[in-house]
């Protein structure tokens, strides 16, 4: 199982039916992602992208085509199926942080060990030592309002690693903050990238693609591009 | 995830807006109290009746002058003649099953002994009274049939004239003055307290009927040998219902009423009396559970309401749940705890306010009230339970989101 891929597409498709009108937002894409890589997507508005990242993300399921995540095919899985696969494998990074509000950092880091029946855990410990990684360890009992973009981000990167995942999923994690702390966040995704972790990011800037190993480019509902490149921060 | 952890983000979701946490509660709220207050007065009122009950006896007959069609009443009481002496006399020489019988005649008057002045009820009766009513004298004796019908100046006191009059000495044998009259003190009752409510039951004297006819009432009297309302006790063995056509039969050949005429007295059986009053109380008790129906209805429409706002507003939180691995029963579970916990709240302030307007009106209104074990249960049960019902459309809104539209919500 460790040499198999973390994720594997054959020919995916992805087409949303709206009334009458169809539209084929995915026109059969193939890849590979192996453990360990560090990959940034890239590509226009309505290339398909998005769509791409909620497949790999286990929070929907291709029109036609085979996806494999973590071995496990996705197709025709059952939503409560695709939420514990997405409880156990992925952690989510978003544009956006969506921590709870007046809710402390602790308790927001916690939330997915509160869904993970059986296997959370001492919850308080994990969430604890997670902030301490991501160096808030002094913020414990902050709300969101308390806290900077920055902070918030790092909030959720915790959240995103307290259940040990296999895979960090990042949409434009950095959309939301300026330069500098746009670069703290992405040397912390290279950090957690060193110690074993699959990244896939997601962004349109490309200063941000360049911390990325691996820079696959889609425009079109299709992959143009796919091509292996010197990282930012050299290993 | 545990009830623990669904509670906790219950409750802060609740604390987020707790103005508008209490005033979609405030349905449940309203709802609660007047549950809690109308069956507290409700329980009290059927206190009082189980109460007149055991001070009544059930084999006892009533039989007042007064048409008995629509509650006894609406002849107009005065029309009817009231009865003489030898109607109750002829009852009782002519059914044995009426094994005692008395009637009473009832003034207010003064009484006085040395300085002290009471204003009291004063009854004239027969001396059969401490038996038919089942009231036993405690100090000295009630007056004989010869006293009761030969025009003595004797005087049984209730105990709370005796306290008014004499304080703790003993008052048998002593002189007082009833409506200027002096009566000599033969006895004083035993203390049966306020069972009414309205009335002390010991706020009284007792005088023969027929010095009473004399001395007191004489300017209302109609007939001669006048008596009031009377009280018939019926032996245990004997068919009321039968006693009661005899008594029927009597009077209205005494009263020379035709065949076809209807009667002009009326023939009560205590247990029907209060049967008939048993029967009020149902409908208030079910015009008080319907109420209490509508306000918990309209309470949980308003929870389905404010529930169905809350997850419009959390949509983006639903959607961060669901991608971060909760299952569609974790989403419900979590929105309907909320929602139970909401109402729980809202009939927790509804039971202490219904709880401490129950006790303002005992304080204020001298009213028998009760609070009832059961109806405490009933209401938080209730409160719970609209709670589940209201709270699930909402709920399962939330569980059926898609966590893709959910996540991108604005």
């Amino acid at each position: 199982m460790a040499d198999a891929p973390l994720i594997a597409c054959r020919d995916i498709t992805k087409t949303y039916v709206m009334g009458e009108q169809s539209l084929q937002v995915l026109k059969g894409v193939s890849f590979e992602i192996a453990r360990g890589e560090f990959i940034a997507i890239m590509g226009p508005s309505g290339s398909g992208k998005s769509t791409l990242l909620n497949l790999i993300g286990a929070l929907d399921t291709p029109t036609s085509g085979k996806l494999l995540i973590d071995g496990a095919d996705i197709g025709g899985m059952a939503a409560d199926d695709l939420a514990d696969l997405r409880n156990r494998v992925i952690g989510f990074v978003f544009q956006q942080f969506n921590l709870l509000k007046r809710t402390s950092a602790l308790e927001n880091v916690k939330l997915p060990l509160l869904y993970a029946s059986g296997r959370g855990g001492d919850a308080d410990t994990r969430a604890r030592k997670r902030l301490e990684e991501v160096g808030l360890g002094d913020r414990l009992d902050h709300t969101p309002a308390q806290l900077s973009g920055g902070q918030q981000q790092r909030v959720a990167m915790a959240r995103a690693l307290v259940a040990d995942p296999q895979l960090i999923l990042a949409d434009e994690p950095t959309g939301a903050l300026d330069t500098e702390t746009s670069n703290e966040i992405m040397k912390l995704l290279t950090a957690l990238h060193r110690t074993g972790l699959t990244v896939v990011l997601v962004t349109h800037e490309l200063e941000i693609a360049e911390y990325a190993e691996r820079l696959m480019r889609f425009r079109d509902g299709v992959l143009i591009d796919d091509i292996r490149q010197t990282p930012r921060i050299a290993a | 995830m545990k009830l623990g952890d669904y509670l906790g983000s219950a409750l802060v979701a609740i604390r987020l807006n707790p103005m508008r946490s209490i005033l979609t509660t405030l349905g449940i709220i309203i709802g609660v109290a007047s549950v809690i207050v109308m069956s507290a007065i409700g329980s009290g009122a059927r206190q009082q009746v189980e109460q007149q009950i055991s001070a009544l006896g059930t084999n006892m007959l009533t039989i007042s002058p007064g048409s008995s069609r629509g509650g006894g009443r609406s002849g107009g009481a005065g029309s009817a003649p009231p009865f003489a002496q030898a109607d109750m006399d002829t009852l009782v020489d002519r059914l044995p099953e009426i094994t005692a019988a008395t009637s009473s005649l009832n003034v207010n008057a003064a009484l006085i002994y040395g300085n002290a002045n009471w204003t009291s009820q004063v009854t004239g009766t027969h001396a059969e009274f401490p038996d038919v009513r089942d009231w036993a004298v405690d100090d000295g004796r009630y007056f004989t049939p010869e006293e009761a019908n030969g025009g003595a100046k004797v005087v049984v006191l209730g105990s709370a004239v005796v306290r008014q009059l004499f304080g703790s000495a003993s008052p048998v044998g002593e002189q007082i003055r009833v409506a200027r009259v002096p009566f000599e003190v033969i006895g004083v009752m035993a203390t049966r307290g306020v069972t009414g409510g309205w009335r002390d039951q010991d706020d009284v004297a007792f005088i023969p009927i027929s010095t009473a006819r004399s001395r007191l009432a004489g300017n209302n009297l109609t007939v001669p040998n006048q008596i009031g309302v009377i009280l018939a006790k019926v032996s245990e063995s004997a068919d009321m219902r039968a006693v009661e056509t005899d008594i029927i039969d009597i009077l209205r050949d005494r009263r020379r009423i035709g065949g076809g005429d209807q009667d002009n007295f009326s023939v009560r059986n205590v247990a029907e009396l209060v049967s008939a009053r048993r029967a009020a109380q149902q409908t208030l008790t079910w015009l008080l559970a319907a109420t209490a129906a509508i306000s918990l209805v309209v309470g949980g429409i308003g929870i389905m309401n404010i529930m169905l706002v809350s997850v419009t507003e959390r949509t983006r939180e639903i959607g961060l749940r669901m991608a971060i691995g909760a299952r569609r029963r974790d989403i419900l579970a979590q929105f309907l705890t909320e929602s139970v916990v909401l109402c729980l709240i809202g009939g927790a302030i509804g039971l202490a306010i219904g709880v401490g307007a129950t006790w303002g009106i005992t304080r204020l209104a001298d009213m028998p009230i009760l609070i009832n074990a059961d109806i405490v249960v009933i209401a938080i049960a209730a409160s719970a339970l609209v709670g589940v019902v209201f709270g699930f459309v909402p709920a399962r809104k939330a569980a059926s989101l898609n966590p893709i539209d959910a996540l991108r919500y604005e």
